[in-house]
């Protein structure tokens, strides 16, 4: 338990904390909308923003604030729209965003920024300055969708419904999408593109078959990722494994268990009736 | 005897990408109306209904709502739609559901009111489903989840209520009952209600709006020729018709 004192250590818990919170929030929103597609698009066009950094020697963050932010409002004029073929048109930006980053970097010159750790991140190297940042913006995300939920609430469960109660589903839209992409800007440095996604998916996909409410949802899939990350976060340092892609494989393990489980369940359930019908 | 005017359409044309769906709308209705909206399955029916809540805009004319735009107004209006939207697996309660009907009427933040709650079981009880507060919306029978959508467009007191098709899937004791409820509900609100069984309907039906592309308006619960000749390619709905001879129209103008 020594190793709980080391300050990198203690770091990374900090940090898998407010990815957890940060992401169960906003996974759940995501799923319940059905746009994990879509905040793969803006994840993954982050990467844009990354590269711009580089190229133009300016700090990271906030330029990936402004690229994501400004992929977020694009993604959402498109899906406002109602445009056909809409998820094509994220496929486009998703890639394009990647493709600019990666351009980017080459343009850069001497300076070689090691893709994996964007992509995975490195939840075992956080700085001080990084956790400050993401701890307000998860407080700004945390404080946002609780002053909006019935709203964020009503637009999920039913776009048209709320138009008709006067809600402004167009500007709740588009804060949504910034939502996200904050999310992802802020655990990007940290867990990488590709556990924002996992963190994103799986625990509010497994969380949602056993909530009867949005809130619960939100909270039950904080608490899976708190589980996935720290489990992770032990295995990969117990086995020197990457971190990252070790959460992604212990989520995923655990959303394949949990889908055995129920299979098994209903399985048993059923020849429990047909014992049932014989014997009456 | 001068009642005002609620609902008002002055030659609405709407298309969905260039294919005309309504042509030269013209509809009044007043305050206490009961409407029945009648007409065959593609006909525009749902699309007028969408147009008069603001959620679709004309291609041309002008829609007007509680004498207002209908962005400004709809929420003054309760709305059940022909389909649910929610999906299945979707995490709400029916109480929350019904909930969220408050909206533009409760206080901002995340909480609903106790009185929200307490008028939302209120309505719950009026349509038959107490008791089922809790239950996820995902597990309802369809007849049941129409019943919520109904409640939903209840809970907020509204001055017109509008309902798409919603017997639909109600069995028949329960129908007559929703109808009793709705016979009761006109005394304080408009009613406009899309169906295809007039018949059922005729007790509290005040006057018909027949729907193919082109609308007709009629002050009473009756089939004018000029509808027939427009529903004519359809099965016609007899039973009105036979409530007396076929009136002149009177939606023009
Ligand atoms: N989203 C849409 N895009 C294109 N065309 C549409 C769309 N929605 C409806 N239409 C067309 O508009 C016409 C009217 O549709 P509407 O849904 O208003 O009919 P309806 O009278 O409500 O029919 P039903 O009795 O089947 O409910 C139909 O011809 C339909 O094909
Ligand atoms: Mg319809």
């Amino acid at each position: 338990m020594e190793i709980l004192n080391l300050p990198f250590m203690q770091h990374a818990i900090i940090a898998g904390i407010l990815s957890s919170i940060a992401c169960g929030i906003m996974g759940s929103l995501v799923v319940v909308n059905r746009s994990v597609f879509l905040a793969g698009g803006i994840a993954h066009a982050a990467y844009g923003g990354v590269g711009l950094a580089f190229f133009l020697a300016l700090p990271p963050l906030p330029c990936i604030i402004g690229f994501s932010t400004f992929m977020a409002f694009l993604i959402g004029a498109l899906t406002l729209r109602k445009r056909q073929r809409l998820d094509a048109m994220i496929g486009v930006l998703w890639a394009l965003g990647m493709a600019i980053g990666i351009i980017l970097t080459d343009l850069t010159p001497g300076y070689n920024v090691d893709l994996m750790s964007f992509l995975f991140g490195s939840i075992l190297t956080v700085p001080r300055s990084d956790l400050i940042v993401m701890f307000l913006v998860d407080a700004f995300v945390i404080v946002t969708v609780i002053y909006f939920y019935k709203e964020f609430l009503a637009i999920s469960h039913d776009f048209e419904f709320s138009k008709v109660r006067g809600v402004k589903v167009a500007p709740l839209h588009l804060l949504f999408l910034v939502l996200v992409a904050l999310c992802v800007v802020i655990t990007i440095r940290v867990v990488g593109l590709i556990l924002i996604m996992a963190l994103f998916s799986i625990a509010p996909y497994i969380s949602e078959r056993y909530s009867c409410s949005l809130f619960d949802m939100m909270i039950k899939s904080i608490i899976l990722n708190l589980f996935f990350v720290f489990l992770g976060l032990y295995l990969s340092y117990r086995f020197d494994l990457t971190s990252g892609a070790t959460i992604i494989l212990v989520a995923s393990i655990f959303f394949f268990l949990v889908f055995g489980f129920e299979a098994c369940l209903s399985f048993f359930k059923g020849s429990r009736f047909y014992g049932g019908l014989s014997d009456g | 005897m001068d009642k005002r005017t609620v609902i008002e359409l002055n030659h609405v044309e709407f298309s969905f990408n260039k294919a005309p769906v309504l042509m030269d709308v013209n509809v009044k209705i007043l305050e206490g109306d009961f409407v029945a909206i009648i007409g065959p399955n593609g006909g525009g029916k749902t699309t007028l209904v969408k147009l008069i809540l603001g959620l679709l805009k004309p291609t041309r004319g002008h829609v007007f709502l509680l004498g207002e735009r209908p962005e400004k107004t709809s929420f003054r209006t309760g709305y059940m739609p022909q389909y649910a939207t929610g999906e299945k697996g979707f995490p709400i309660t029916v109480l929350e559901v019904v909930l969220l009907g408050r909206l533009g009427l409760t206080k901002k933040g995340p909480f609903f009111s106790n009185a929200d709650i307490k008028k939302a079981k209120e309505v719950l009880g009026l349509v038959g489903m107490d008791g089922l507060f809790k239950k996820k919306v995902g597990d309802l029978s369809g007849g049941q989840l129409q019943r919520v959508l109904l409640a939903r467009a209840l809970v907020s007191d509204p001055e017109i209520l509008f309902l798409d098709e919603p017997m639909a899937s109600i069995d028949v004791g329960g129908q007559e009952r929703l109808f009793d409820l709705l016979g009761r509900l006109n005394e304080r609100m408009t009613i406009v209600f899309v169906t295809h069984d007039v018949g059922l309907l005729s007790k509290y039906v005040k006057s018909v709006i027949c729907v193919n592309q082109r609308v007709y308006f009629h002050n009473a619960p009756e089939i004018t020729k000029d509808m027939s000749r427009l529903l004519m390619a359809e099965s016609c709905p007899m039973e009105l018709v036979a409530h007396g001879f076929p009136h002149r129209v009177l939606g023009k103008h």
